[in-house]
């Protein structure tokens, strides 16, 4: 037995710009990633897709394929284990012969080499079934339809007041159309799963945001008990969504694996990234704002048409986040959705508030200018004290503060409010402001504090840490819960034998994860005070599980806030477009690890840079996939298009959202980006664009 | 990727021999080559490796001529002190391109022969009559947005990606190349050709051929030149458009003019008819706009391309604006 | 399969090799440095850059024979006999990595970038006829063959113009 103290300390871990634990790793390139841990005898798969966006597998020809050397097995619907699942749902890989979007899994090629098993997939003739399909979303479609909610469960519609009256008799009105295209997620790192069966215990080694979350749908679909899977994801290249729920090459790759009886592996080809791993729904959304002389806002309407898939629903939360935004006596809010021979979409950074706030935050900077106010004046003149939709006072709504302190960063009183109004040499020169929001949630979770003989302290849970810092967040949490020093607590995550945790998105993880290790670390504390610090060879541990905390709390509306500052300059002859500058002030509630959470709003602020000016997924109309599949095509900004972007954040600690009053920082720094970067644009041109992305051709007519 | 034999000679003698089979591809720095290989658009038997062949030397000749070997790498090209003092279009254009990386890998003679970045032509299971003659062009109705305006054909409206190509075409360079049947020398004017009813046959290189070198003239005395490209992203990116404009301004007027644009055709497009109204015309922006306007007369823009018709004006005016005001020898900038 | 001879950072290799097999993968298939990531395969992301003879390529599409006689140093080759190299240590200090998928070929790229500068070898956006001087715009420039999805853009330039100047 030896003794460990936990003594209160003078600095707390938290708030500390403490470098990233697995920095060294990283840098140094021995970060193992899922594809990269080295087995024995492991076999290469490739996933075929369709040709076709609609109709049957009739057959293929996979008899020719397998006399290929070192092709080991070629998978189709006609061969390949059955599933718990048949339909319904991406995860029913080669379950039937349909086809219900082009570039659909609908073969797999396992061989010994991967120069051989992707020679042998593109050399795997097929022959389809063709039947008609529709792909192309559509204002007037007579097949829209309301689905029942909303991801993740919020209401479809929602009405108040009079809406029409209201915009009729308003003073100054706004009725405009913005439209957002499809977007892909594309993480750096493809998805990537290697699998390893020993008798009916499998392992994966998988990329994903969420350990917890794949095990349990692998054991579903396998029919094994939970405990017989063990998913193990240390190291993940990024994800922005797409690795949020598991995706079919985790299936293939268990699939194949038990088919060849070998560990077989498989990542996603940048190519497929547009394909099957998720992407974000294109939006059509009409957004009608009224106000009276005074710039207050009387009736707000926000109407989306999104897409889905013929497979599963997926409705993004477009319009939500204009319920609790601004005031309003009449408000609306619709979602339609279109079902299309089109993969399913799903999460991308900040579903809903992303897309939805480009339009919103576009239409206040076009009824500002209605109402002749500084776009920040019309804000904060419609600031509302409480939630608009169920009176309840926020946990707290800092947007005044952040406007405010964005406008003295960035010197928003030098601005001119007239377009055109200054340039630099050929430069047309504006500045635009858009004010963001996100959520601040927290999902029940699992973690085990530990207590060694040593001294040292092990904390772990199957959080997933994709690049966010949570490895480090949660070390340092754990560490002022503990009352210890960071460097005496190892942090264990990305590994089912951990505690099971939910999955890294909606800015949770922080929130849940952080919540469950302060529990943990808590208890284990009383317990070492109750055994005086005694430890035991084997270790002390507490578990916990902050479901029934969670579900017991009261619920209050609970967001995170910030004001996001452009500054663009066009050039007047060719209308090329920079963004010189972007600034963010946020409040998003204590931050836990100012380096890391800096890196995440500016990421976050950056991929809006590439939304606003640069990115679009293609519909192929004739072919019905999507035609830029490549990041030659699918242009994201690289490091010329990036020369300022600065976050900053106000004080802000919110006790109620979690123990560390701590909100969340993943999402936020996306919202309202693109809409500051448009409503520059207009400050620079005179041109409004309503059509992301903001690109030259708009600007030059 | 199909299975090859890969083969890499050392002396162009065994090269030209290995070259004269149809089932033979030439490797150079695999920037495009591998790509499509990797994407199943070629699909060569044989690669036959050409960067080590000697041909990676920059020489200076007597008449004041630059000759670049074949294997030269993009960056040596662009870093090179004598093309930078004397012919800095080239310079330019061939920074203009691509990334860091990539500039590292290619060559000159692979820069000229690389192909279209068409999303059909990249797209085994769609049809494109570049890639499969006859199949079709989804591209005259589809996504139109970066291909071409001036030299298309109803079979085919690809536009040729390099930047480097582009500046060679206004410098009047020429390619030198090796076949069994002895040497040749190709001005680069004769060397691409326009789709037609042929969009797969995009060189008139003879069969088996090995290109050597590339000839650059010696630069026209007084004149001065720049590169001017036009893209989305900041880096990175191929041409939206970009023009290449070598001018010597004498007593006002235009006394040297060569304006090439990349970008907006199916090959490097040299404005002739642009030239022609300019040569001997006063050197001002209303002078610029009605030759290049001259030039764009016979642009058939698609739906999503239209702009590109405004944008290589406003380009080309920029470019040769810019020019006159460097201040030439024994002329005022107007 | 064709027999290959080659240096990686700076111990020599030989192995018999698929000619379809591209230093990227003979380097994380077959000699387990795994550093170098596969991103995109077609050289349009940069997070294979290793270099190659001292100059950085996209190794996706270097051909492992046609690398043959060649020195590759991937990151793992980076820091020498030391613990870590300036711009690895300098990419700690600015946090300029999240997910750190990129950043073995962000690193790579970085080293061949500076001795670029250092060699005078021009960018685009480095004056007509002038030497290129370290300096932000430079080096936003020079690294935008690498794509960083996170976007630790700014950092990253941070990171490199400090090391930059500090070398």
């Amino acid at each position: 037995m030896t003794r460990t103290t936990t003594t209160t300390r003078t600095t707390p871990a938290i708030g500390a710009a403490m470098t990233r634990i697995e920095g060294p790793d990283k840098v140094r390139g021995s970060a193992t990633y899922a594809y990269e841990y080295p087995l024995d005898a492991v076999a290469y798969c490739c996933a075929v897709g369709s040709t076709i966006a609609h109709g049957r597998v009739r057959s293929t020809s996979a008899d020719a394929i397998r006399q290929i050397p070192g092709v080991l097995e070629v998978l189709s619907h006609a061969n390949a284990p059955r599933l718990a699942i048949s339909d319904g749902s991406e995860l029913a890989v080669l379950q039937s012969d349909r086809v219900a979007y082009r570039r659909q899994i609908v073969a797999a090629v396992v061989a010994e080499s991967f120069e051989i098993a992707t020679e042998a997939a593109g050399a795997l003739e097929i022959e389809y079934d063709v039947e008609p399909f529709a792909v192309e979303l559509k204002s007037d479609d007579p097949d829209l339809y309301r689905p029942d909610k909303v991801n993740p469960g919020f209401p479809t519609d929602t009405e108040a007041g009079d809406v029409d009256g209201a915009l009729r008799s308003a003073a100054h009105v706004v009725d405009h159309t913005y439209r957002t295209p499809a977007y892909h997620n594309n993480p750096m790192e493809p998805h990537a799963s290697i699998a390893v069966w020993e008798g009916d215990d499998l392992t994966v080694f998988d990329s994903n945001q969420g350990a917890s979350p794949v095990r349990a749908r692998l054991a579903e679909l396998f029919g094994l008990p939970t405990g017989s899977v063990r998913v193990v994801s240390e190291h993940v290249g990024g994800g922005f969504g797409a690795k949020g729920l598991p995706r079919p090459v985790v299936v293939l790759a268990a699939m194949a694996a038990r088919v060849v009886d070998r560990p077989v592996k498989i990542a996603v080809t940048r190519e497929q990234m547009f394909a099957f791993v998720g992407y974000r729904t294109p939006t059509i959304q009409r957004v009608q704002l009224g106000a009276d002389a005074g710039g207050r806002i009387t009736a707000i309407a926000h109407d989306v048409i999104e897409q889905t898939s013929t497979i599963e629903e997926f409705a993004e939360q477009t319009a939500v986040a204009t319920r609790m935004m601004y005031a309003g006596a009449s408000r609306r809010t619709t979602h339609r959705l279109r079902r299309l021979d089109v993969p399913t979409p799903g999460w991308m950074r900040a579903p809903g508030e992303c897309p939805g706030m480009f339009a919103l935050e576009s239409a206040v900077d076009e009824l500002a200018i209605a109402t002749r106010l500084d776009p920040i004046e019309l804000r904060l003149r419609n600031d509302p004290p409480t939630d608009p939709e169920t009176g309840a006072p926020f946990t707290s709504r800092n947007l005044e503060a952040c406007l405010r302190e964005g406008a003295r960063l960035f010197g928003w009183s030098q601005r001119h409010a007239e377009p055109r109004a200054r340039r630099d040499g050929r430069w047309l020169v504006g500045t635009g402001v858009a004010a963001s929001t996100y959520p601040a949630r927290a999902r029940a979770s699992k973690a085990t504090a530990w207590a060694r003989p040593d001294g040292s302290f092990d904390v772990e849970l199957c959080a997933a840490d994709i690049g966010t810092g949570a490895r480090t967040a949660l070390t340092q949490i754990a560490a002022d819960a503990l009352g210890a020093e960071p460097r005496r607590v190892r942090l264990g995550l990305g590994d089912t034998n951990f505690s099971e945790a939910p999955l890294a998105g909606g800015s949770m993880g922080t929130s849940s994860w952080g919540w469950a290790v302060t529990r943990a670390c808590e208890g284990l504390r009383a317990r070492l005070a109750a055994a005086n610090g005694s430890v035991p060879v084997a270790g002390l541990a507490v578990e916990v599980d902050t479901k029934d905390e969670i579900e017991r709390r009261a619920q209050r509306p609970a967001h995170a806030f910030g004001a996001q500052f452009a500054e663009v300059r066009v050039d007047e002859d060719t209308g090329e477009i920079r963004v010189a500058r972007l600034l963010g002030v946020f409040a998003a509630g204590r931050i836990v690890n100012p380096m890391t959470a800096r890196s995440q709003l500016i990421g976050g602020m950056t991929m809006g840079i590439s939304m606003a000016l640069l990115e679009a997924s293609l519909l192929d109309r004739e072919y019905g996939d999507y035609l830029n599949h490549d990041l030659a095509q699918y242009e994201i900004a690289t490091c010329a298009d990036v020369p300022m972007v600065e976050a900053h954040w106000i004080d802000e600690r919110d006790d109620f959202v979690n123990p560390m009053g701590a909100k969340g920082v993943g999402e936020i720094g996306i919202v309202g980006t693109a809409a500051a970067i448009a409503n520059a644009t207009y400050n620079a041109t005179g041109v409004r664009v309503r059509d992301l992305p903001i690109r030259l051709e708009k600007l030059i007519g | 990727m199909r299975r090859f034999e890969y083969l890499r000679p050392l002396d162009r003698a065994r090269a030209v021999d290995l070259a004269a089979n149809p089932e033979v591809k030439l490797l150079g720095g695999g920037t495009n080559l591998i790509d499509l290989m990797k994407i199943g658009v070629e699909t060569p038997e044989i690669l036959v490796d050409t960067t080590r062949l000697g041909l990676d030397e920059i020489e200076s000749r007597v008449d004041g001529s630059l000759r670049i070997g074949a294997s030269v790498r993009n960056t040596d090209v662009a870093s090179d002190r004598r093309v930078r003092a004397r012919f800095p279009v080239l310079s330019a254009a061939v920074l203009a391109g691509a990334s860091g990386q990539l500039r590292n890998m290619a060559t000159v003679g692979g820069n000229l022969l690389q192909r279209t970045r068409c999303a059909y032509f990249q797209d085994v299971t769609k049809a494109c009559n570049k890639r499969k003659p006859g199949s079709g062009c989804p591209a005259q109705t589809g996504a139109n947005r970066e291909l071409a305006i001036l030299g298309g054909s109803e079979h085919c409206i690809a536009t040729h990606p390099s930047d480097m190509a582009v500046a060679l075409r206004a410098l009047d360079a020429s390619v030198l190349v090796e076949t069994e049947k002895g040497a040749q020398t190709i001005p680069l004017a004769d060397f691409y050709r326009l789709p037609g009813d042929r969009p797969d046959i995009e060189t008139n290189l003879p069969y088996g051929a090995l290109i050597v070198a590339i000839d650059v003239p010696a630069p026209v005395d007084g004149a001065r030149s720049s590169y001017m490209k036009v893209r989305d992203r900041a880096s990175f990116g191929f041409a939206l458009a970009s023009v290449a404009g070598v001018l010597r301004v004498a007593d006002g007027r235009v006394a040297h003019v060569a304006l090439a644009l990349g970008g907006v055709a199916p090959l490097p497009w040299r404005a002739r008819i642009a030239e022609a109204h300019l040569m001997g015309a006063p050197a001002d922006p209303d002078h610029f706009h009605a030759a290049i306007d001259a030039e764009l007369q016979a642009a058939q823009p698609r739906p999503e391309n239209a702009f590109k018709v405004t944008l290589a004006r406003r380009m080309v005016v920029r470019v040769l604006t810019e020019l006159v005001g460097r201040g030439e020898v024994g002329v005022a900038p107007s | 399969m064709t027999r290959i001879s080659l240096t990686v950072n700076g111990e020599p290799r030989a192995v018999d090799i698929d000619s379809r097999v591209t230093v990227l993968d003979l380097l994380r298939e077959h000699f387990g440095l795994t550093g170098a990531k596969k991103g995109c395969d077609r050289g349009q992301c940069g997070a294979c850059t290793v270099l190659r003879d001292g100059r950085r390529v996209n190794s996706c599409l270097v051909l492992a024979v046609s690398a043959d006689g060649s020195e590759i140093v991937s990151v793992e080759g980076l820091a020498g006999d030391s613990d870590l190299h300036p711009l690895q240590q300098s990419f700690l200090d600015h946090d300029a990595y999240q997910c750190g998928y990129c950043t073995p070929g962000q690193l790579c790229s970085a080293v061949g970038a500076l001795a670029e500068l250092a060699a005078g070898s021009p960018s685009v956006v480095t004056g007509e006829g002038s030497a290129p001087t370290l300096e932000p715009e430079e080096i936003r420039e020079r690294m935008s063959g690498n794509l960083c999805r996170c976007a630790a853009y700014v950092n990253i330039v941070a990171a490199v113009y400090e090391a930059g100047r500090s070398a």
